[in-house]
Formats: C-alpha cells, sequence, structure tokens
C-alpha cells in the first residue's frame, strides 16, 4: 500500500509539472486551458492523497469547474486567429527565464538548508474520516471571521466583474 | 475460497464487479430510455412509435447501436484534431466515473465515499468539459455557440440545483449518499415530505443540467442544428449521446436517493406483518406489482392482431412473472439478499418514474428561449432556494432546539417559500413585460 | 501510510510550479495567459483552510482580471500585453 502511494504521488506531481510546462509553453491557448486544467486535477489528487477529501472536492467544483470555465468562455469568445501567428515570448525572456531560475534557486537553497530545523506537521496516518466535519468546525468556529471577509470579497468581485463586463448601451 | 484469492486484493473485488455490471449494462439502459422516450412520445402524441424492427419495436434501439458503429466518421476541415478526439471521451468519462457513488442498493455501491454527493457534483462539472470543447474543436459557428450556450445554462442551473440539494442535506446531515438513505430509513420518511420545493428547485435543475426540453435549446433541432454535436457522426456522436443519457440516469439516481429514499420502499417506518410470519406487510407490494403487471400482459395477449405479436406479449407477461416470483422469494431469503433485491427493484422503480417525469415535460412543455432561461435560472431559482435554504435553516432551528414538530415546522417554512415565490414571479413578469415592450 | 513520503517532497513540487509560474508570467504575451499562469502560483500553498481561502481568493481574481480583460478587449481590439500600453509615456 505504501508503495502504491509513492507510485501516485510521482505519477500526479510528475503530471502537473509536465502539464504546467505545456500550459505555459503552447502558442493555442485553448491547448493551454486544457493543460491547466490538467494541472488543477493532478493537484486535486495530491490533495487527496494527503487525506484533504475536502479541499479535493472543493479544487474540482469550484476552480476545475468554476473558474476554468469561466476562463475557457472568455477565450472562446474574444479569440483572435491573428494571434496564433505571432511570436508568442516577449522581448524579455532570456533575463525573464535567468531570474525565475535565480529566484527558484534562492527559495531551494533556504528550503535544503533548513529542512532539519523546520518543524512541518506530518500527514495523518490513517484515514481522517472526518476530515469534511473538521474542516467545517474550523471554518466555523475558529476562522468565522476570515469566512465571512472570504464572502464579502466575493461579493465585491461579482459586483466588479459585473459592472466592467457590461455593455454600455 | 479465501485463499484462492490474495488478501489484498479482496476489498476490491466487490466494487469492480459493480463496477463492470454498471458499465456493461448502461449502454444497452440508455438505449432502452431513447426506445421508452419514443414510445412515450407516440402514446402522448396519439401514436404507435416505433413497432418494425423487432415484435413492438424492441430491437429499435440494437439496430440504431448498428448503424452508428457502421456510419462514416466524418472530421471538419480546419478541427482542432486532439480536442475533437478528446471531448465525447471527456463527456462519457465523466458521466460514467459519477457512477461509483451511486448506491443502488444496500451493498451495491461501488464506493460509499464520505463526500459521495459532492464527488458526484464535481464529476457532472467536469463534463461540461466535454461539451465546451467540442463545440470549439468542430471549428464550425453553430457548434460555438451551442456549446458556449449549453455550459452557460449548466454552470447557471448548476448552483441552483446544488442549493435544492442542500435544502435535503440539512435533514440528513451527511454527504455520503449511503448515509442518507440511512436517516431517510432513521427517520422514517423520505425528505420530499418535508422539503418538496427543494425537490422541486432540484427537478428543475436537473432537467436544464442535461439539457432536456424545456430547456434544450442548445440542441434542438430546429435551432442551431444539434449545437455542439452537430459536426460529430457516427460513433463519437454515440459517445456523447450515451454521455446525455447516463447523466439523466445519474440525476434520477441523485434525486432519488436524497428526495426519494434511495433503496427504501414508500412507507418506512410501517411495521406491520403477515399474520405469523416475519414477513413485513408493504415487502409483499413489489411481487403484487410486477404480478399486476404480468396479468395484464396475459389479458393483452389474445387480443393482438398477429400471431408473432402474441407470443411476444406471452413472453412478456412471463418474464413480469418470473420477476415477481424472484421478488416473492427474496422475502423468505436471509436479509442481505432480500434488502439487495428489493432495494435494486425500489431504486430503479424510483429513477424511472423520475425519468418518467422528463419524458413527460419533454412532450408538454414549449421550448424556453435562452435569455428566458437565463433569467429563469438566475432571477427565479437561485433566489428562490436561498430562501428555501434560509425557511428550511429556521424550521430546524425551531425543531432541534425548542422541540416543535418537525412536520409542522417544515410546512411552515414551504408556506413562506412559496409566499416569497409569489412574489418573485410577479415582479419577473413585470420585468418581461418591460423587455418585450422595448422591442427586445 | 504516508511515512515513506517525506514532507519535503511536496515543497520541492511547490517550488517547481511557483517556478513555472514565474517564469509563464514574465514570459508569455497574451494576458490570459498571464492570468491563468498566475492563478496557478498560488496553487502551491500548504494548510488546509488557508487553502480554501486561497482558491477563494483565486476566484475573484479570476473573475475581475478576465472583466478587465473583456472590456479591455473591446476598448482596443488586441490580446498582447506589449500593445497595452497606454499608460506609458
Amino acid at each position: 500500500m505504501a508503495a502504491l502511494n509513492s507510485i501516485l504521488f510521482f505519477f500526479l506531481s510528475a503530471l502537473a509539472v509536465v502539464s504546467a510546462i505545456l500550459m505555459v509553453t503552447r502558442r493555442n491557448i485553448v491547448h493551454g486551458a486544457v493543460y491547466l486544467i490538467t494541472t488543477l486535477l493532478a493537484t486535486a489528487g495530491i490533495f487527496l492523497l494527503l487525506q484533504a477529501e475536502f479541499l479535493f472536492v472543493v479544487q474540482v467544483i469550484l476552480y476545475v469547474g468554476g473558474i476554468m470555465v469561466l476562463f475557457v468562455f472568455v477565450i472562446m469568445l474574444v479569440n483572435l486567429d491573428v494571434s496564433l501567428l505571432r511570436f508568442q515570448f516577449n522581448g524579455q525572456r532570456f533575463v525573464a527565464g535567468v531570474l525565475a531560475l535565480a529566484l527558484s534557486a534562492q527559495v531551494f537553497l533556504a528550503i535544503w538548508m533548513g529542512r532539519n530545523s523546520l518543524h512541518l506537521p506530518e500527514p495523518a496516518a490513517s484515514i481522517a474520516a472526518k476530515n469534511t466535519e473538521a474542516v467545517g468546525d474550523a471554518l466555523f468556529q475558529r476562522f468565522m471571521l476570515p469566512f465571512e471577509i472570504a464572502s464579502i470579497l466575493l461579493l465585491v468581485a461579482m459586483i466588479g466583474a459585473v459592472v466592467m463586463a457590461k455593455r454600455r448601451v | 475460497m479465501g485463499h484462492l484469492i490474495p488478501q489484498s486484493i479482496v476489498p476490491y473485488v466487490i466494487p469492480v464487479i459493480c463496477a463492470v455490471v454498471i458499465v456493461a449494462v448502461l449502454p444497452l439502459l440508455a438505449g432502452y430510455i431513447v426506445l421508452m422516450e419514443r414510445k412515450v412520445m407516440a402514446d402522448m402524441q396519439a401514436r404507435l412509435g416505433p413497432m418494425r424492427v423487432g415484435p413492438h419495436g424492441l430491437l429499435q434501439p440494437i439496430a440504431d447501436a448498428v448503424k452508428l458503429l457502421l456510419k462514416e466518421d466524418i472530421i471538419p476541415e480546419k478541427a482542432d484534431l486532439l480536442l475533437f478526439w478528446f471531448a465525447p471521451l471527456l463527456s462519457v468519462t465523466m458521466a460514467l466515473v459519477a457512477y461509483a457513488a451511486l448506491p443502488i442498493g444496500p451493498a451495491f455501491q461501488i464506493a460509499d465515499l464520505n463526500i459521495g454527493l459532492l464527488f458526484i457534483l464535481a464529476v457532472s462539472a467536469l463534463g461540461i468539459y466535454g461539451i465546451v470543447f467540442g463545440g470549439w474543436a468542430s471549428n464550425s459557428h453553430y457548434s460555438l455557440l451551442g456549446a458556449l450556450r449549453s455550459a452557460a445554462q449548466l454552470v447557471s442551473y448548476e448552483t441552483a440545483a446544488g442549493l435544492g440539494l442542500i435544502s435535503a442535506l440539512l435533514l440528513a446531515g451527511s454527504l455520503s449518499m449511503k448515509e442518507i438513505v440511512m436517516a431517510q430509513y432513521d427517520q422514517g420518511v423520505w425528505f420530499i415530505w418535508y422539503v418538496p420545493i427543494g425537490f422541486f428547485i432540484y427537478l428543475v435543475g436537473s432537467i436544464a443540467e442535461t439539457n432536456r426540453a424545456p430547456f434544450d435549446l442548445p440542441e434542438a433541432e430546429s435551432e442551431l442544428v444539434a449545437g455542439y454535436m452537430t459536426e460529430y457522426s457516427g460513433f463519437r456522436w454515440s459517445l456523447y449521446f450515451l454521455a446525455e443519457y447516463a447523466n439523466m440516469i445519474i440525476v434520477a439516481g441523485i434525486a432519488t436517493t436524497l428526495f426519494l429514499g434511495g433503496w427504501l420502499r414508500p412507507f418506512v417506518s410501517f411495521h406491520d406483518h403477515l399474520p405469523g410470519t416475519s414477513v413485513e406487510l408493504l415487502d409483499a407490494l413489489p411481487s403484487l406489482l410486477v404480478l399486476g403487471v404480468a396479468l395484464y400482459c396475459f389479458y393483452l395477449a389474445p387480443k393482438q392482431p398477429v400471431k408473432i405479436q402474441k407470443l411476444f406479449m406471452g413472453a412478456v407477461g412471463g418474464l413480469c412473472f418470473l420477476l415477481a416470483a424472484i421478488l416473492a422469494g427474496a422475502l423468505f431469503a436471509p436479509a442481505p439478499v432480500q434488502q439487495g433485491i428489493h432495494g435494486a427493484f425500489w431504486f430503479m422503480a424510483k429513477v424511472f418514474g423520475y425519468l418518467y417525469l422528463f419524458l413527460w415535460f419533454r412532450f408538454t412543455f414549449p421550448r424556453y428561449r435562452f435569455d428566458q432561461l437565463m433569467r429563469l435560472g438566475w432571477r427565479f431559482l437561485i433566489p428562490l432556494s436561498l430562501v428555501n435554504l434560509i425557511t428550511l435553516a429556521v424550521a430546524l432551528l425551531l425543531t432541534r432546539e425548542w422541540g416543535w414538530n418537525l412536520r409542522l415546522t417544515t410546512i411552515l417554512s414551504a408556506g413562506v417559500t412559496l409566499g416569497v415565490a409569489a412574489l418573485l414571479l410577479k415582479e419577473d413578469d413585470a420585468g418581461s413585460q418591460m423587455q418585450t415592450a422595448d422591442g427586445e | 501510510m504516508n511515512a515513506t513520503i517525506p514532507t519535503d517532497y511536496y515543497l520541492w513540487l511547490s517550488l517547481a510550479l511557483f517556478t513555472i509560474g514565474v517564469i509563464g508570467v514574465l514570459t508569455r504575451r497574451n494576458v490570459i495567459i498571464i492570468l491563468m499562469v498566475f492563478s496557478r502560483m498560488w496553487g502551491s500553498v500548504d494548510g488546509q483552510v488557508f487553502a480554501i481561502f486561497v482558491i477563494t481568493d483565486a476566484a475573484a481574481e479570476a473573475a475581475v482580471g478576465l472583466g478587465i480583460i473583456l472590456a479591455f478587449f473591446r476598448n482596443r481590439e488586441t490580446l498582447l500585453a506589449d500593445e497595452m500600453d497606454m499608460l506609458k509615456w
């Protein structure tokens, strides 16, 4: 069983990384969106491996089933064929690549050097069957204020999006 | 037997058998639901429906399947091949994966997930991409418009349907499908009697979710040709088709589990026994019903004009008689067997009843125009479902904290919700009249 | 059951996804892709309740960002970041 766990983890993380790279490099935007969906699903699978089943399902319903549908809609409504012919990467690409790799190397060093002193919580050793109930308890008791603030944030975002996308007749 | 199967595989044997049964039976079932639809449509239009292929048209689905498999696979010129191939596959895979959490009987469930209901909703949300990418990949205006309209409709009604489901979830207290049915068993009554408005919201939402009439603008023949399915032919089209009917059965299964008691019989808490035996009275109901159908077939058999139809009616009657005998025999079998067989019978009966509602609405109501459809979803159903949730929460508070009778409080909450619904409808009428006066 | 995968592996995965995100944001021209990739950078944080809030925020930001892109597209008919230079001197 532990072997199955490792296999799944490496498969899902490889899928996530490969899909992310493909998403960033595709010429066709719709293909990029497909690879983003794959990345999100792989990440959701990793959540499931960490026994965070509520987070898995929330990611699939909201992120993949909601936000990405929104993205795909906008892509299909504004897609210009002419943009497919022009070069996809801007003039800064080399500098940007070098800087990004430098940033990543710094974070890598930070994690590597501190890996013994960083007390990360161990993942749950057994299947936490009450995960959804635990998350619900946390959200409505300990994290009540952030929950309410998040709902106001969503309301504001909804109003803002409607106002900006409305056609001024 | 235990030492023939390695110990690590034993927990997986039953789910795999269930999965194989479901995947094998489903295409046949979908085909016969199409036949049922055509027969019901014919009956409501005072005609007979398919009668040629096989006795009473019963081999029609098989003829259709063979035709679809032999058709030429036409791919449009500048179609996006990756997505064109992938889209129907995505639709049908998601439709089939959703069956993993559906409880057909107490032991006939592939996986009793703790978040079963959310899992099915998540997988249905993924099925939207099959539609969107199919329409895009066809490189055709009709397909793209149909796909976008269909996806917009699905996303809008998904919210309303989910809120309708939550009203039953408040009563059940768990997301696990099996727990929801057991909660109905413990409370002794189907949840539809407590939250009929939630059931209505879910009914309308599920009709829109599966692109069925009166919400079938994206795929009606006289509108956008066939919407996202226009450029698909042969086997690819049959995959979309299978996905649509599998979705219908899933949605009926969810409604059955949450509102209609799943595999439970109608009067769950009526435990009177036949005198002298341990058989409960109402458990004899299934076999009596099927026996009635068998007797009706035998009654109709001599009246058929043609000999082969006489034989056919006789054969159907015989099959029903056999089914009634199995159901009656199960009464005297050990409890798991009885629960399994009777549970499957009641579940399928309720699913077919719900699907009959779908078919009935298809041939009764005129089609909604797209803006009317969106207005109905956003300005009527979502506010109604929110108000329903609030009133139900108040009702549950009154019951659980202050001990009022649950039936009384749910009737009060339903009354308040209906009042709000009337207000919403009145305001909407004024709104739509203003729209048409502007010449829109 | 999870004892065989050390927790740092998840950190390395997060780092890899974040890096790809940064490269994507800095180098692509099409703003929709930039927005998509930007949202992917948030996918690499830890802590369940925190992750739920991150998803909520990503949803809000995606909605508003797409609204801005639509409004911009309606005015200027372009989706390339190079051509969105109306604030330049």
